[in-house]
């Protein structure tokens, strides 16, 4: 097992500043997501420490080795990639014994690590085939028994599953969950998908615009994220972002958010935050609060910090589990989680109860949270 | 794949649509005689003894169908003072199309695998400077080439004309490859190279078997063009080493005794009949290829 280090990697391609100073700190075993939205450089940075790419500046480390001039293969690493990029003129067989075969690996050896790998991922019935013959969820299979066949220290995987339909990919992901539990090793999964993030991570690197935003595990990342960028990135439907004024009333600090057609609303802020509050005493902020913070009142147990409104509904979106209510306030559709048998029309009023333990603050002018 | 799913699509029926069904193919039978008839008066007029030709038509068929011309196209007629027919130019064809088609193309695939998938700076001038030898007149290159191939020691063989036709083909090699390969995922080369596999291991265990379509497709262009040259073969070769299109045109144009038609006509049919059965062999690539783009690997 290896950790993985890198210290200010910065990439540019030509004049573009693609990764822009990255220190990050992989221990051994560890399943690391590296997630953002599309062109954040999760990908790119993936391919240097694949060897993929050359870095521009800083040094990346493997098992403690500085590897900044080592070529792929010669970097103990196996990688999955979104495209799959199966040999399509190899039979399945011949795809997986491959990196064998270059780095002349005894038959006998090829053959019992073939045995073993397709045991284990269930593709043993595939093994004369082509690529072109599977499906999407085996090509899937045989990828990743390419990449396992090898018994790499590190393993990078590359949006493996946005290919595969939405059935396959929840099945896939808890295999590959189940993998890094028996194999121990140490991967870096690079996703565009939040919630696979969520699923499969020991710790999360959130990714914006070539910088780390932040590196947590899960329940960090979604319960206390640093800034507005990660608070709406993680979570689905996303955190609704409230734009407000923080004030004193009667001893309390409350958010007072408003727009021009609608009455405002107070949200009251949880003692926990006064102090902070108290600082930012009349000044703009966003008020964040998850979906599943804002409720039918009543329908929850009773808990301390709740405030509850009346709002017309506008838009209602079942899920099947939860309904989505959507209404409108400062601005915005704000959503709301709620039990099925508790949804309404649109365009009744419904008294929404919200849980302001959970209630975060955002400074609207640096993003950062208060 | 496309007959298939063609045939399940509604057309539309009636009076008018078999009038126009009976104009379209009524056109295209037209069109398709007009463009066979030469090949029936070709085989035709071979098939025929001198007598015959003179007595009858040239589009009437052979009354006694007789091989004669034939044979001696191939074995006995005049090319120049030697009367052996086109037999050993034939030959020196085939020995001079065979090494020039697989270095050009071996090397075209090199080319393009090297200019997509392993970018170096100037990949794209390099690229262009290539693409515009596909763009020279085969005359502007006739003295220089024969200069060189003097200093060479090369000029007036074989090998000489090999050599000329690789280097003019690589153009047009480099082009079909690379233009194949730029459609081929970057990511099975990364694999490999994650896998183990240096730049040729790549090439050869990875790249060149998945490009059959595009070796096809430059097999047929190359073969054709080498094979049907003309101008390179009078103008570098001597003789004996005449390729066959030479031979043939010596044989044509030979100003002494009767104009003997149907040995013309065997001979031309035996000068193309090689390019006749390459397309007929490989044909079915070549429309493959061309369109191999649009195919999912």
């Amino acid at each position: 097992m290896s950790d993985i280090r890198l210290e200010k990697v910065t990439k540019n391609f030509g004049a573009t500043e693609v990764i822009k100073g990255i220190d990050l700190a992989i221990d051994p075993g560890e399943f690391v997501v590296l997630v953002g939205p599309s062109g954040c450089g999760k990908s790119t940075l993936l391919n240097l420490i694949a060897g993929l790419e050359t870095i521009t500046g800083g040094d990346i480390y493997i098992g403690g080795k500085r590897v900044n001039d080592t070529p792929p293969r010669d970097r103990d690493i196996a990688m999955v990639f979104q495209s799959y990029a199966l040999y399509p003129t190899k039979t399945v067989r011949n795809n997986i014994t491959f990196g064998m075969v270059s780095r002349n690996i005894p038959k006998a050896d090829q053959d019992a690590a073939v045995q073993e790998i397709s045991t284990l991922l269930q593709i043993e019935r595939l093994l004369s085939r082509k690529p072109g013959q599977l499906s999407g969820g085996q090509r899937q299979r045989v990828a990743m028994g390419r990449a396992l066949v090898r018994k790499p220290d590190v393993f990078l995987f590359d949006e493996p599953l946005s290919n595969l339909d939405a059935k396959l990919r929840i099945e896939m992901r808890t295999e590959i969950k189940k993998l890094h539990q028996r194999l121990g090793k140490t991967i870096v999964y690079v996703t565009h998908d939040q919630i696979e993030a969520m699923t499969l991570a020991s710790r999360i690197a959130v990714m914006d615009n070539g910088h780390i935003r932040q590196f947590a595990d899960p329940a960090t990342i979604y319960e206390d994220p640093v800034d507005l960028f990660v608070a709406g990135f993680m979570g689905s439907p996303p955190m609704n972002m409230i734009p407000g004024k923080i004030g004193a009333q009667d001893g309390q600090y409350v958010v007072s958010t408003s727009n021009p057609d609608e009455a405002p609303l107070d949200f009251p802020l949880p003692p926990a935050l006064y102090e902070r509050a108290s600082a930012m005493d009349g000044r703009d902020v966003i008020l964040g609060l998850r979906p599943e913070a804002i409720f039918a009142a009543g329908t929850e147990l009773p808990g301390a910090n709740r405030f509850i409104f009346e709002r017309p509904v506008s838009v209602v979106e079942p899920t099947g589990p939860d309904t989505m209510i959507l209404f409108h306030h400062a601005g915005l559709d704000v959503v709301a989680r709620v039990r099925p048998e508790d949804s309404r029309p649109e365009g009744t009023l419904f008294s929404f109860e919200a849980d302001m333990e959970k209630a975060k603050l955002f400074d609207a002018k640096t993003t950062l949270r208060i | 794949m496309s007959r298939k799913n063609l045939s399940g699509i509604v057309q539309q029926k009636g009076t008018q649509h078999v009038v126009m069904r009976t104009l379209l193919f009524l056109t295209l039978g037209v069109f398709c005689l007009y463009y066979l008839i030469p090949l029936i008066v070709m085989i035709a007029t071979s098939l025929k003894s001198l007598e015959e030709i003179r007595a009858g038509s040239l589009l009437s068929l052979p009354q006694k169908v007789t091989f004669d011309a034939w044979t001696k196209a191939w074995s006995s007629a005049c090319v120049g003072v030697r009367c052996d027919g086109l037999q050993p130019f034939f030959w020196n064809s085939v020995a001079m199309v065979v090494p020039a088609v697989t270095i050009s193309t071996i090397l075209g695939a090199l080319n393009g695998y090297a200019l997509t998938k392993w970018r170096f700076p100037g990949a794209d001038i390099i690229f262009a400077l290539i693409l515009f030898g596909a763009f020279i007149p085969f005359q502007v290159i006739l003295l220089p080439m024969a200069r060189t191939l003097g200093v060479l020691g090369l000029a007036g063989t074989i090998p000489g004309l090999i050599l000329v036709h690789v280097i003019y083909g690589l153009a047009f090699t480099t082009l079909f490859f690379r233009n194949f390969f730029i459609g081929v995922s970057s990511g099975i080369i990364q694999a490999a190279q994650i896998d183990g596999a240096g730049f040729f291991g790549i090439f050869f265990r990875i790249v060149l078997p998945m490009s059959l379509p595009a070796i096809v497709v430059t097999v047929i262009w190359q073969f054709t063009q080498i094979w049907n040259d003309f101008l390179f073969g009078i103008a570098f070769t001597v003789g004996d080493s005449n390729p066959v299109t030479v031979a043939l045109n010596n044989v044509v144009n030979t100003s002494t005794g009767v104009k003997e038609y149907n040995v013309d006509m065997a001979a031309a049919i035996i000068a193309a009949l090689p390019t006749l059965a390459v397309y007929v062999i490989a044909g079915a690539y070549f429309v493959r290829g061309l369109s191999a783009g649009a195919v999912k690997g």
